[in-house]
């Protein structure tokens, strides 16, 4: 394909604690193609946040990058110097977070907060406001020559999405990472919001990484989706051949604990039996084994490699060993 | 960079298992506050075995002796020996200290429980005594009482006490309130529990701690205001020594000899340092969300 | 922010209208005859006549009460019992001396006390930040007086850098008198102001809207002073408005150690002489003038704060 939006390559993340190196990242690798939207699934504790602080290079000081590669339209960003890498933060890539309610500055109004990452264009006042006011259009918000005078607690929880979602679309990126956006609003509010997501995503063209452990949405809006637990990408591929022939077994756990796929009524929710791994102290093979009910004999001697998979599919699996490419 | 909860490890929070006083004595400010401490309190209750001179003694043909090892911080303008006043001084500073912190302890926490269980009216006009008295200088209006009364330890320690109580009455209230409406506690008193009970089991052991906490900070505060009045000469009444009034007898000398003022302000700035830093230490501790921003 | 200004400015009322009422009050707690206790043992009869009148004493209580709001309002505060001058203007000649005193004090912390709060809290944990720590802790523990009377022998009587004296005469001059006890005054400020702005910073630091301005590429210099400060700042100058209360009992020691007029020395004198008309007369004065202060400290939250000028809690 056409040189990728996003290329992660072999990604290792880990933390400095007392108790030694934690392993946050092993091996990821993912790639998001120009205007494709790919969906990032998984549990608390997977890795996600670590992935985007990773990408953004917002990283906690104890953070170190001890392998691999992140790379925008081709260009590796770990290269880049910490100046450079701040003025692509909101120009090329943009996230969305998660909360809403904390995401503006409480005491500067949204004008002044839209304007003011403006600063990279070599425009007038007028012009940056002018272009503050398109997006809050763009994204449906009335009235929009007054609200730039308002301050954020003036809008409700959905509002403030927009707004923040008019924010990181507003200089036309090449990337836009949406980190649960929906998680915190409701269903009827989650929906408009995807909907509008979805509009914008074909109007400018942008590849967006959306990363949810909310199944139906990562369904309604991504192409592919890369599952991810415990720090490592588990299985990767298209929307409709993962959700429906899952090969990783914490993929197949994963859908049958969705609660909105359960084919009848029961009394009982399924979990996934046993807890997340030590990531200082790593199990030998592979890190699900433990919880894994197709677990056999290989699976705890070495950990399994990511097998490329026919139709642009990928698993950590020794049961897809078989059908892997070379 | 705030929102990776999820990936700290089980490990690390293990340190909060770790017990309370060591961790108070791996702080060196919290082991240097609880050694000043300790000192003035051995120092206060030991007197008259530390002091090796009578305080009251007066001997005009040696003022303004140097420190030596007959006078170890040297004499005052009236030849009276500075350390055993000083050591002496401590009694003062100690019993004025402790006592008025506990009696405003006692009458805050009782006034905030009172004003968490009682009716609304009395809540509301107890707030508002207690925002007036945040409002008032305190100084000034022991000052006031003291023009009316004339200089006097007991007026001193009235304002203090006074000044202090809301800050406590405060917190009693906020977990009365709390704890009042709570349904644990309305299940316990279906079952017949009453008021004492309550305020026993589950008001008095919250509130404990903190309380503690925001009274160690008090008692240098309280040193500071003992001293002070002393100092204006308007505290103690001499010749019994005060930190305050050494310092102030010193002053007036101060061209004279220096020692004077060196052996009044110094046991005040250790005692305020020593029990400052013991409370920082006590709250650093006993808050691990404080302790985690250093 | 009319609403908010009106309800501040009402709450500011009350609390005089209570000071005013305790000031009246403790004459009678006090044991024994009310005019001979608010007058003292050197009172003559014709001030003794002159107070019976201004309180009506033969009457009620509550009337006594109101006509002593009456005469505070239109100024009179009773009148020296020596010189039997009017209280009011000789408090006010003095005022500003001391007014001044705070200013100097305030600006010492002010200057010192942000910078320092802002360094400790960009390298938190670094050794100038532990160091600013400890610093701040220990001038906060330090009583003011004694901070006074040491600068007093180091600076003025060993070194000779600074004057020990007076207020000395005009603005350079004075100025000069100035540095040396107001830094006395203010250097706990300092540490106070210093520590409140570095937690503050730290915790704003923290929040998600930081977050975000940091994902949308804005500078490092841009985040910390005009997104973080502006509002880390806010309870500082709630402690600023507290502070004056404590910096005017601070004032009438700094006054007494370094000779100063104003009105600390004014009250001095007065207790000294047993001369109640002028310290209840000065307690009001300065209780006015602090809620003053807190309210315009509280009204320029409000500026800054959209929040609370909407009304809403933090």
């Amino acid at each position: 394909m056409a040189t990728p939006a996003l290329a992660i390559e072999h990604l290792d993340l880990a933390y400095r604690t007392d108790e030694g190196m934690l392993h946050a990242l092993r091996d990821v690798s993912l790639e998001v193609a120009p205007g494709e939207i790919v969906g990032i699934v998984g549990e608390s504790g997977c890795g996600k946040s670590s992935l985007i602080q990773a990408i953004l290079r917002l990283m906690p000081a104890n953070a170190v990058i001890e392998r691999g590669r992140i790379a925008l339209a081709g260009q590796d960003l770990l290269a880049l110097d910490a100046d450079s890498m701040r003025r692509l933060r909101g120009d090329r890539i943009s996230v969305v977070f998660q909360d809403p309610m904390t995401a503006l500055n409480p005491v500067l109004s949204i004008g002044r907060q839209m304007m003011d990452i403006q600063y990279r264009r070599d425009a007038s006042q007028p012009a940056k406001r002018a272009r503050a006011v398109e997006m809050l259009r763009r994204v449906r918000l009335s009235d929009p020559e007054r609200r730039l005078e308002q301050y954020p607690h003036e809008f409700s929880g959905g509002m403030r999405q927009r707004i923040v979602i008019a924010m990181a679309l507003m200089a036309e990126p090449e990337l836009l990472i949406a980190d649960e956006p929906t998680t915190a609003l409701d269903a009827t509010l989650e929906l408009a919001t995807i909907e509008l997501l979805k509009t914008l995503q074909r109007e400018i063209g942008c590849a967006i990484l959306f990363v949810s452990h909310h199944l139906g949405v990562i369904a309604e809006l991504c192409d592919r989706v890369s599952v991810m637990y415990a720090g490592e990408v588990v299985e990767t591929g298209d929307i409709r051949s993962v959700f429906h022939q899952p090969r990783h077994p914490y993929t197949e756990r994963l859908l049958a604990c969705d609660p909105a796929r359960m084919a009848e009524r029961s009394r009982r929710l399924p979990t996934i039996p046993g807890e997340l791994p030590d990531l200082v102290n790593l199990p030998a093979g592979c890190v699900f084994a433990e919880r894994c009910p197709a677990a056999f004999a290989p699976c705890r001697g070495l950990p399994p490699e990511f097998y490329r998979l026919a139709g642009n599919r990928a698993a950590r699996c020794y049961l897809s060993r078989g059908e892997a490419l070379s | 960079m705030a929102s990776s909860a999820s990936e700290i490890p089980a490990a690390r929070l293990d340190r909060r298992r770790r017990s309370a006083l060591r961790r108070l004595l791996s702080e060196p400010l919290g082991v240097i506050g609880l050694v000043l401490v300790l000192a003035v309190l051995l120092v206060a209750v030991f007197a008259p075995l530390v002091a090796l001179h009578n305080p009251i003694a007066l001997a005009p043909i040696d003022r303004f002796l140097p420190p030596s090892e007959e006078h170890l911080l040297g004499t005052d303008h009236l030849g009276r020996d500075l350390f055993a006043r000083v050591v002496y001084g401590s009694r003062i500073a100690l019993s004025v200290s402790l006592g008025a912190t506990l009696l405003s302890l006692l009458l805050g926490v009782t006034t905030g429980l009172i004003a968490g269980y009682g009716p609304r009216w009395l809540d509301n006009a107890l707030l508002l005594v207690f925002d007036a008295l945040k409002s008032f200088p305190t100084v000034m209006l022991a000052l006031a009482l003291v023009t009316l009364v004339g200089p006097s330890l007991d007026a001193v320690i009235l304002v203090v006490i006074i000044s202090a109580a809301p800050s406590y009455a405060r917190m009693a209230r906020t977990q009365t309130l709390s704890v009042r409406h709570a349904e644990f506690v309305l299940a316990e008193r279906s079952l017949g529990a009453g008021s004492g009970r309550i305020i026993a089991t589950h008001i008095l052991p919250n509130i404990i701690g903190p309380i503690l906490i925001v009274a160690s900070m008090d008692i240098p505060v309280v040193v500071a205001i003992e001293a002070g009045m002393s100092f204006l000469g308007l505290g103690v009444r001499p010749p019994t020594p005060s930190w305050g009034s050494i310092l102030n007898d010193g002053f007036s000398y101060i061209r004279e000899s220096p020692w004077p003022v060196i052996a009044g302000g110094l046991p005040i700035i250790i005692t305020t340092l020593g029990f400052t830093f013991l409370g920082e230490a006590l709250r650093d501790t006993f808050d691990p969300k404080r302790a985690g921003s250093r | 922010m009319l609403t908010y200004a009106a309800k501040r400015l009402g709450l500011a009322v009350l609390v005089v209208a209570v000071v005013i009422v305790v000031l009246f009050l403790m004459i009678y707690i006090i044991p024994g005859d009310p005019l001979s206790v608010a007058l003292g043992p050197r009172a003559n009869p014709v001030q003794v006549e002159a107070l019976r009148q201004r309180m009506g004493l033969d009457q009620p209580i509550y009337i006594q009460l109101l006509r002593f709001y009456g005469s505070v309002l239109t100024g009179n505060l009773g009148n020296d019992i020596l010189s039997e001058e009017p209280v009011l203007p000789i408090i006010m000649t003095l005022l500003p001396d001391t007014l001044f005193l705070i200013l100097g004090a305030m600006s010492w912390s002010i200057l010192l006390g942000i910078p320092l709060g802002c360094l400790s809290a960009m390298y938190p944990g670094s050794l100038m930040d532990r160091i600013a720590a400890v610093l701040s802790v220990s001038v906060i523990a330090v009583p003011a007086f004694v901070v006074a009377v040491y600068a007093l022998l180091v600076f003025s009587i060993w070194l000779r850098w600074f004057p020990a004296i007076g207020a000395g005469d005009g603005v350079l001059d004075g100025l000069y008198h100035l540095v040396l006890p107001s830094l006395a005054l203010g250097l706990g400020w300092v540490g106070y102001i210093a520590r409140m702005l570095r937690a503050s910073i730290l915790e704003v630091q923290g929040e998600n809207h930081v977050r975000t301005a940091r994902a949308f590429g804005l500078s490092e210099n841009k985040v910390i002073f005009d997104y973080v400060l502006r509002i880390a700042v806010l309870p500082t100058l709630t402690v600023l408005g507290i502070g004056i209360g404590q910096l005017l009992s601070g004032a009438v020691f700094a006054e007494i150690v370094f000779a100063r007029p104003g009105i600390g020395k004014l009250v001095y004198d007065a207790i000294l002489t047993r001369n109640y008309p002028i310290v209840s007369g000065t307690v009001l004065v300065t209780t006015f003038f602090f809620v003053l202060v807190n309210v315009l400290a509280d009204l320029m939250i409000a500026w800054l704060d959209p929040r609370v000028r909407h009304g809403l809690q933090r």
